[in-house]
């Protein structure tokens, strides 16, 4: 805390979805940016810090506005700082894979292995008993992949890792379908999304309903230590979930979604913007669990139908009405039914319609505070 | 690769050596497969700053309260000092504007928290509160304003020791210029002194604002009226003058009253309260008029001990020129207001209203009812024109509708004679007057100079699409304490306290910053190709085109709108 701190320091925040972090008293946006000047450093976030690892840097050849460089870095530069910077990494084919290393250049900043798009958490498994059969304990794993490298070519030796309790962080960043190689449709592909493997034609556009894996609760189902949830529109949580599971020993799971502009088709510079409202619509819960049971979600801050997400989105631009097209808002509305029903389950709104004080994040009695706002 | 595995290897090598021997010419030992003859290098090598289409730049908007303040105030840079509880900077950034925060934070009708884009995400920044609190706090510990330049052996004469005088004088002696200011009455300050009320603005408050800026140097001639402009400037010559005689002549209407009625207007009534000579009024008093002198003078009569001053006005409430903040607490001190009402004749301890009707332009229409209302006094308040008569000897000085005419260098027909504050046409409040000070006094030392005044070009409007809000945290406005009402009609103190430091300094950290960089490390941290270096607290930031690939996240993602996206020119 700074000189003046306490003195003026109001709203804390004290979001329930981010087990273990210490509250931040906000100066002006010390809650929801990723620093500020007016507050202490250690308060900050670790992208806040000039010092920062970079573990993926520059030079890379990831898309503009890529989201799933971004989370890359915040994971990777969480985990860093967390273990004194002593952190292995473990990548499957995808993207994140292609992007960083292409011949002879790479763009990692750490020890970094890449073997095969299937077997990330197996290889990641044989780093961790290799460091511990030659003693060195302080050295930690992190094995990284897409959606597709995780929850459906990759999810056999995943299951395997989980289900041994090896020594892990298994990190998913989630685009929601196989962007590698041009947008197909994966196991994590949302309904309704345009992919070039689900055309945006007939009369069930898009990927299909009832189809799909929920990766995260499909770990909790493993009970190991610790399963969370991220998006890059969140920092603070983000970092604070890293740092929670490099905290823990065996095998952890974080999911953490990442807009892809190219795949997605937004805007270069909306990526945060679209993780944001994918979570404040309620279609992505962020939440975290401790050995299977979900201990904390994050609140919606300013609740958004999920039309507003959607029509950022060209995949999802047959959804809504144009000149040649009336548009589907019988989708939507199963889409929107999809978002209550996320809100239901993990509790994403705070008692009181949003109002209260549940989050920290605004006081109480102050209803015009949060109204209005699009993310 | 059954039978002879030998024979495979030997094979194999050979065919990687083959392979090697066509494909690596530069040197690579043979026997190597090509893809680990290459020395791992970095990314960095890869200046993927070429796929830009568009770059972000750091730039400067222009907030909106700074944009709304007629004295030119940088509320938003103040503001910013204050946050970091540099109070001291805070108030002497504020005062290279106007040096009267004390004043400000009082009688200002606050234009900026109108127009501050926070008002949009829930209420105003308090702006005036804060700078309240900084002018209060640069009394108590006797900052002083700062020095005069080196002398410029100019000197300037200074008509008028209102608000537009003091602000003239102050950044003219600022500029090194010798100021003579004769002022008409006994002591400075003009309407501040003789017409905003003590329960608005305490003397002493004044008194220490203007005794700190006398004390720069500025000589001045109390009771010296100008009454033959030529003729004091043919006795001694001035390189140039400020006219800033304000508007002091009370407005009259003919109200058809007995000989016995009392009717005065609401400035002397004002003036006599602050010199201790206030007019008998009776018990029942009606002010006429619907302006805030209106409300001062019904409030000020409320504390001389009428019991029930009414005010009558010829329009409806949301029409009335009053300010609702006064009008608010006047009625919470137990004025009454009456509406659509004109005075028609006053007689016998009673006044003749007639009701009147607003047509479709707004405009009241008398009905011809009239009604009967008991009263001892009537104060008029029906507005203020200029005396201008020490301009009866410069007949080249335009004057159109009562007030001097100047052009957009504050100059009037009359080479070296500038005009400012309520003399001239314009808002007539306190803040204006000292920004017409302010304007005309770098107007005169660009004249004296014999060059043009190039004053720097406006930023962009940092309007509320500019910004993106999600980063702020909900902060509820820090509410100034007031005096009871039951304990402010019984005398003059002032009803509206200040904050205290920790509130003050919550207030200024509510301010959004629009338009500049407040260092959140937003574009330092969202920007997927770390393409932005850290440069250092208040050194900001700074884009590393090598490898900034134009994503537009830093300029989508700053709250406070500091970053423009601008095509790349190739
Ligand atoms: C009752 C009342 C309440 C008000 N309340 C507010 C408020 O709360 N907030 C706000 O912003 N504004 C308020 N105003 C308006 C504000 O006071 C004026 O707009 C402002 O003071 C104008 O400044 P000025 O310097 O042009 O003129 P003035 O303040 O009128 O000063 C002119 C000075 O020139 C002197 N002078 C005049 N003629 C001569 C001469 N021939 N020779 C020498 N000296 C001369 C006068 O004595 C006077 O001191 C109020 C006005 C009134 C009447
Ligand atoms: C066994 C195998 N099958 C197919 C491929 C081709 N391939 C490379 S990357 C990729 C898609 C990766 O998708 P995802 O894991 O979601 O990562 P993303 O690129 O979307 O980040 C595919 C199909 C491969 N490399 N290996
Ligand atoms: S939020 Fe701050 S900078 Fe923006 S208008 Fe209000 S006071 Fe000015
Ligand atoms: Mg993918």
């Amino acid at each position: 805390m700074d000189e003046h701190g306490d003195a003026a320091g109001t709203a804390v925040r004290t979001g329930p979805g981010d087990s273990g972090r210490t509250p931040v008293k906000y100066y002006q946006v010390g809650s929801f940016a990723v620093g500020n000047r007016l507050v202490a450093l250690e308060q900050r976030t670790v992208q806040a810090d000039p010092e920062r690892s970079n573990a993926l840097t520059s030079g890379h050849r990831a898309c503009q506005g890529c989201g799933e460089a971004l989370g890359a870095r915040y994971v990777l530069d969480a985990a860093m700082r967390a273990t004194g910077g002593k952190v292995v990494a473990v990548n499957a084919t995808g993207c994140l894979e292609v992007f960083t290393t292409p011949y002879p250049e790479t763009s990692w900043q750490l020890p970094w292995l890449h073997s095969l798009f299937g077997n990330a958490a197996a290889v990641a498994t044989g780093v961790a008993a290799a460091l511990a059969a030659t003693g060195r304990d302080d050295v930690r794993v992190v094995a990284q992949a897409g959606d597709g490298g995780t929850v459906d070519i990759g999810l056999a030796c995943l299951s395997g890792m989980f289900e041994r309790d090896d020594d892990v962080l298994f990190v998913c960043y989630d685009n929601q379908a196989y962007m590698n190689t041009g947008v197909q449709r994966s196991a994590a592909t949302p309904p309704g999304a345009r992919t070039a493997t689900t055309e945006a034609v007939g009369p069930d556009p898009g990927a299909p309903f009832g189809q799909g894996k929920d990766l995260p609760r499909v770990a909790m189902a493993h009970d190991i230590p610790y399963v969370a949830t991220a998006t890059v529109a969140d920092l603070f949580d983000l970092e604070a979930k890293v740092e929670t599971a490099m905290a823990v020993h065996g095998a952890r799971y974080l999911h953490v979604l990442v807009p892809c502009p190219l795949g997605w088709q937004t805007a270069s510079a909306d990526t945060v913007r679209v993780a944001r409202l994918a979570t404040e619509s309620g279609l992505f819960p962020v939440f975290a669990a401790v050995d299977g049971q979900v201990t904390s979600a994050s609140r919606i801050r300013h609740r958004v139908p999920v039309e507003a997400y959607l029509r950022q989105q060209g995949r999802y631009r047959h959804l809504f009405p144009s000149e040649d097209r009336p548009g589907r808002p019988d989708v939507v509305a199963r889409i929107q039914a999809q978002a209550d029903a996320n809100i239901a389950r993990y509790g994403l709104l705070a008692d009181g319609d949003g109002d209260g004080d549940e989050d920290g994040t605004r006081p109480p009695g102050s209803g015009v505070a949060g109204s209005g706002v699009a993310p | 690769m059954t039978g002879r595995p030998e024979a495979a290897t030997e094979a194999a090598t050979e065919a990687a050596t083959a392979v090697a021997e066509q494909v690596t010419p530069d040197g690579a030992a043979p026997g190597e497969p090509f893809a680990v003859t290459l020395e791992v290098g970095s990314s960095l090598a890869n200046h993927t700053g070429s796929w830009r289409v568009e770059r972000p730049v750091y730039v400067h908007r222009l907030p909106p309260c700074n944009d709304a303040c007629p004295a030119g105030e940088d509320a938003q840079g103040w503001l910013y000092r204050a946050e970091e509880g540099d109070y001291e900077g805070a108030w002497r950034h504020l005062v290279e504007e106007n040096p009267f925060p004390a004043v400000m934070g009082r009688v200002c009708y606050r234009p900026c928290e109108t127009a501050c884009n926070r008002g949009e995400l829930d209420e105003a920044v308090g702006i005036n509160a804060v700078e309240r609190f900084l002018g209060d706090e640069a009394l108590r510990r006797g900052w002083r304003l700062p020095d005069p330049a080196e002398p410029s052996g100019r000197h300037v004469l200074v008509i008028g020791g209102g608000p537009a005088g003091l602000s003239a004088a102050y950044h003219l002696r600022r500029a090194g210029h010798q100021v003579t200011l004769r002022e008409a009455q006994g002591a400075l300050g003009g309407m501040m002194r003789y017409g905003i009320p003590l329960y608005r603005l305490p003397r002493d408050v004044l008194d220490d604002e203007v005794q700190r800026l006398v004390e720069l140097g500025i000589e001045v001639e109390l009771h010296h009226r100008v009454n033959d402009l030529a003729a004091e400037l043919d006795e001694r010559s001035f390189d140039a003058t400020f006219l800033a005689v304000g508007a002091q002549l009370a407005k009259r209407a003919y109200v058809p009253a007995g000989d016995s009625a009392r009717v005065l207007d609401a400035l002397s009534l004002l003036s006599g309260a602050e010199q201790g000579t206030p007019p008998v009024l009776g018990r029942r008093v009606a002010v006429y008029g619907g302006g805030d002198t209106a409300i001062d003078a019904a409030r000020t009569a409320r504390r001389l001990g009428v019991t029930e001053p009414v005010v009558v006005y010829r329009r409806t409430r949301d029409r009335m020129p009053a300010h609702d903040v006064e009008v608010g607490e006047a009625v919470e001190e137990g004025i009454r207001l009456r509406w659509l009402s004109t005075v028609a004749g006053f007689e016998g301890g009673e006044l003749v209203l007639e009701e009147m009707v607003l047509d479709e332009d707004g405009l009241p229409q008398p009905t011809g009812r009239t009604e009967r209302l008991e009263a001892d006094a009537l104060v008029l308040a029906l507005g203020e024109e200029a005396d201008l008569s020490l301009l009866a000897s410069l007949p080249d000085v335009e004057v159109r509708d009562d007030t001097v005419v100047v052009g957009s260098g504050a100059q009037t027909t009359h080479p070296g004679i500038f005009a400012g504050g309520d003399a001239v046409a314009g808002d007539r409040t306190v803040t204006t007057a000292v920004g017409h000070g302010k304007h005309a006094a770098g107007q005169i030392g660009a004249w004296l100079a014999g060059r043009d005044l190039v004053l720097p070009a406006r930023h962009e409007l940092a309007t509320f699409d500019h910004l993106n809000t999600w980063y702020y945290a909900d902060a509820p406005k820090q509410e100034r304490p007031r005096l009871e009402a039951a304990r402010r009609t019984s005398g003059f103190s002032e009803v509206v306290f200040g904050l205290a430091e920790d509130n003050a300094l919550f207030e200024a950290r509510r301010c959004l910053s629009c338009g500049n960089c407040f260092e959140c490390d937003n574009c330092f941290g969202v920007c997927p190709d770390n393409a932005v270096a850290k440069l250092g607290p208040g050194n900001g930031y700074a884009f590393d085109l090598d490898y900034c690939k134009g994503c537009g996240i830093c300029a989508a993602e700053c709250p406070c709108g500091a970053i423009a996206m601008e095509p790349e020119r190739r």
